[in-house]
């Protein structure tokens, strides 16, 4: 790598962090670098101490670092917070705004607000001011920052657009005539790379369900979900779906289970709260046999915990959620690709089984943008495994929602289709949907609904290796931890140590023998996971009995860095 | 022409002398009266005595979770309009449990039916007492009697300008029906609070208590869309209770409210492979 630089934007949530965040990541991804980004948040409006930070490279990058070169600081908080996370790096601060008792080094001083009023003639114009200083630090092309604000302030017209690029080119020249040694980060813009795309967890769910067909969304706000019920409903006209903001999350998903019965491709969006209050519904699906995907966003619990930061606490509850047994499908996806893919895979799961399909994310993957290979909608299938009105036609005998099958699976035909009369019900029931509760028939209904779950397990895949084979250290993984497991394995073995990384996706059921294969060779296993009590760790010794002889783990509300890991690694003294 | 027959006949877990019996013969004359064919019928329901009513009836049916009638119903009509979809739940159902979905169901205004067997009680779960279980009724719970103020389904309705609220009674077959048909054939969330005594756990509200106080509203008493006069009259209860349509309007409905559904069913649309590219360029 020889470009690896962090820039980290600091202020007050209000102060238009997004905006610089998103217009600098756009910039610095069409100048041709690799970006990821991440933000951290307070569960406020206004106020509080939020960052938005830049990580960019020439050469593909998977998760976030720890040290920074440019701190944009909006506020006093900014410099108080990260200066100590900046070795040799430049705070671009305007210090007739903030306030500054001390001076330092690495301060350089930008007159944003001057500069703003100067050339756009006025304040709303100083966080373009910025981004432009930061590109003029970088020494970066000016031109493709302002391609970059004439597409994003397209729609709000010619002068808008010339203000924002003469502020932005104010701010460039700025640094480019100021700072003292001249070009501080002497970067070579690298090839530019043609198939990328800069996107986040959530938008990518987002796509993926559009990808797959959905007709019927239901939700009820909460963070970190709400992007996905956002960005879906801003594409519902173009897309002939329907979205529809329940009025708790028990509507929301009793909802997509009547649309989906009817024959909706149907999906609810939600986090930990209020998946806690979908259980019930959950249990519908589970037994009427009613495909339907729930999107579910962790974050750090119990009750409201921290709404704005993120955990993988919520595993073990996901998969034993609502009384009784059942099958249900669990999906973790550890990047954007997955997360197109995986949820456009998930109705189709969902339909072939008749069964729900859980997938999990959480707020680091919600919310960070990754530079990844561009999706393709064309890659995807659409398989609905219903009856045709012409197979309807040449049936032999009454049909049967809940035909017994050596599968397990029941032809699913739908309410409405000629010839046909479907029953569903959440009581036990017999072949036709109606309550059955005699023992004969509980125990086959029984069977026929957990036969599905082995069949469903045979068709999971195993999970991916990240570097050779047979090291000895093995770090294992699962869901949005991909990225920093990634890193933490390259810079161990770049330190001389042996060691790769088995990250799940498919977390639920577990292919267990896939599995034993693969880990049942010697060798230390570490595993590492963004909550408390390692639950995939214990879920794993339960499905294949195999042992970790540690865990890395963090719940403070952060995600994992790679450094994080390796420090923790090291720590535990098990290389 | 789909006769009562169409319908079948089942064996029910309902008590003999059960009002739930008059409740199912009218819905079927209305069913056949109105020509609508089992196949293009959907019955959702919730749990409670009245939740088992669509496993008696020869139709499409979705029996689901207690106090979650509306929900799936108000959602499998937006994804095949084309289906006749009516709910069907108890007073715990309807209006204890699931109280938040009906008011909910009320703003959104779906074209679908809401039959709510009133017995005043809890059935299943053998005798509790219900949000219309007349105050000082004694229960195994409530030694003392009820304390709770009784709620009133049609005044709430009415005061949330709900489409179409009207009453019946299960002892009253001819006129139920006749209720169920204006229900079904109006457009918007119809509310049909039924009278429904429970021969087994209510002893105040019986069939005898019900024929000596019920008496048909006038259809011309006021316009059915005058909704103070309507309020006013949802008010009555005691010596005399009024049944038939109290209020009416016409307001637009959810689904009408939704463009994509003027093409036909939501569940006929098919994926727009080349848009979803457009918009995943948009992310280069
Ligand atoms: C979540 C939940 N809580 C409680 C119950 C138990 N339960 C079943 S039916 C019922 C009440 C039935 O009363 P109502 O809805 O008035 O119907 P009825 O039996 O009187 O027709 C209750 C509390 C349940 N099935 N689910
Ligand atoms: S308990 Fe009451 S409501 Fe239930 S079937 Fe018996 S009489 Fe009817």
């Amino acid at each position: 790598m020889k470009v690896d630089l962090t820039i980290k934007i600091g202020g007050a949530a209000g102060q238009g962090l997004d905006t610089i965040g998103s217009v600098l990541s756009s910039t610095l991804m069409k100048c041709g670098f690799f970006v990821f980004t991440t933000q951290f948040y307070l569960s406020r409006i206004r106020g509080g101490h939020n960052t938005f930070q830049i990580r960019i490279s020439d050469e593909a990058i998977k998760a976030m670092d720890e040290k920074v070169d440019i701190l944009i600081a909006l506020d006093r908080a900014s410099i108080e917070n990260h200066l100590d996370e900046m070795s040799d790096g430049v705070v671009i601060v305007d210090r007739d705004t903030v306030k500054l008792d001390d001076d330092f080094d690495s301060l350089f001083h930008v007159p944003l607000l001057k500069i703003a009023k100067d050339t756009g003639g006025n304040k709303l114009y100083a966080n373009s001011v910025a981004v432009g200083a930061a590109m003029g630090l970088l020494c970066l092309d000016f031109d493709v920052l302002s391609n970059v604000l004439s597409s994003i302030f397209e729609r709000k017209g010619q002068e808008i657009i010339d203000n924002n690029i003469k502020a932005a080119k104010a701010g460039y020249d700025y640094a480019r005539d100021n700072y003292p040694q001249g070009c501080k980060f002497d970067i070579q813009q690298p090839e530019k790379h043609s198939n990328k795309m800069l996107i986040a967890g959530n938008e990518s769910v987002g796509l993926g369900a559009l990808a797959a067909g959905l007709h019927f969304l239901s939700a009820y706000p909460m963070t970190p979900s709400t992007g996905v019920m956002n960005y879906i409903a801003g594409k519902a006209g173009k897309f002939d779906l329907v979205v529809e903001q329940a009025e708790d999350e028990i509507a929301a998903l009793n909802m997509a289970i009547g649309a989906s019965f009817t024959g909706a491709r149907s999906m609810v969006t939600t986090s930990g709260g209020g998946f806690c209050l979908m259980v019930e519904a959950l249990g519908l699906a589970g037994i009427t046999e009613t495909p339907v995907v729930i999107f579910q966003a962790q974050r750090p619990g119990p009750a409201t915990g921290l709404p704005t930061m993120t955990e993988q606490g919520d595993l073990l509850f996901a998969i034993h959620a609502a009384q009784g047994e059942f099958p249900r499908c669990v999906f973790a996806p550890g990047t954007p690709e997955d997360c197109f893919y995986m949820t456009a895979n998930a109705f189709n799961i969902a339909e072939k089984y008749q069964i729900p399909v859980i997938v999990m994310s959480d707020q680091y993957l919600a919310d960070s943008m990754f530079t990844c290979e561009r999706f393709d909608a064309s890659k995807v299938s659409v398989e609905r495994h219903l009856l045709s009105d012409e197979e309807i036609k040449d049936m032999q005998e009454e049909y049967a929602r809940y035909r017994f099958t050596s599968s397990g699976i029941s032809p699913r035909a739908l309410p409405g289709q000629a010839g046909v009369l479907v029953g569903a019900d959440s009581d036990e029931h017999d072949e036709f949907g109606h309550i059955d509760e005699t023992q004969e028939n509980r125990i086959k209904m029984v069977h026929k609904r957990m036969n599905k779950l082995e069949l469903l397990r045979n068709e999971m895949p195993a999970p991916e290796t990240y570097g050779s084979d047979d090291a000895e250290l093995t770090l294992i993984g699962w869901g949005s931890t991909y990225g920093p497991l990634v890193e933490a394995v390259d810079i161990l073995r770049e330190e001389g140590h042996s060691a790769n990384l088995v990250h799940f996706t498919h977390i639920h059921p577990l292919p267990a023998e896939k599995i034993k294969e693969m880990l049942g060779k010697p060798g230390m296993k570490v595993c590492v996971e963004n909550n408390r009590t390692g639950q995939f760790a214990r879920l794993l010794m339960v499905e294949t009995g195999i042992e970790m002889v540690d865990n890395v783990l963090r719940y403070d509300g952060l995600p994992f860095t790679p450094q994080f890991i390796v420090d923790s690694i090291k720590q535990k003294e098990v290389l | 022409m789909v006769s009562v027959e169409d319908y079948g006949n089942f064996d029910t877990a309902w008590c003999p002398g059960c009002g739930d019996f008059g409740i199912l013969k009218a819905l079927k004359r209305a069913l056949a009266d109105m020509d609508k064919s089992p196949d293009e019928m959907l019955l959702v329901s919730g749990i409670g005595q009245s939740g088992k009513l669509p496993h008696y009836l020869k139709c499409n049916f979705f029996n689901g979770l207690h106090g979650r009638t509306l929900p799936p119903a108000t959602a499998a009509k937006i994804s095949n309009h084309e289906l006749t979809v009516m709910a069907v739940a108890g007073d715990g159902d309807c209006y204890g449990e699931g109280g938040n979905h009906l008011i909910h169901a009320i703003r959104r205004n779906p074209d679908i039916t809401v039959l709510v067997h009133d017995n005043q009680i809890y059935g299943l779960t053998k005798g509790q007492a219900s949000p219309t279980t007349q105050p000082g009724m004694k229960t195994k719970i409530n030694k003392e009697g009820v304390f709770n103020r009784q709620l009133n389904p049609l005044a709430l309705a009415i005061s949330q300008d709900c489409s179409f609220v009207a009453r019946s009674f299960a002892g009253d077959i001819e006129h139920l029906s006749e209720m169920i048909k204006k229900a079904v054939e109006h457009r918007g969330l119809s509310l049909l609070d039924i009278l429904q005594p429970c021969v087994t756990f209510n002893h105040l509200n019986t069939f005898k208590w019900y024929s000596e106080r019920v008496y048909k509203l006038d259809e011309n008493e006021y316009p059915l869309n005058d909704r103070v006069k309507a309020f006013e009259k949802s008010l009555e209860w005691g010596e005399r209770i009024p049944i038939g349509v109290f209020y009416v309007n016409d307001r637009p409905v959810f689904e009408e409210s939704l463009d994509v559904l003027s093409s036909g069913p939501l569940i006929r649309n098919k994926v727009k492979t080349d848009s979803v590219n457009e918009l995943i360029d948009g992310f280069m």
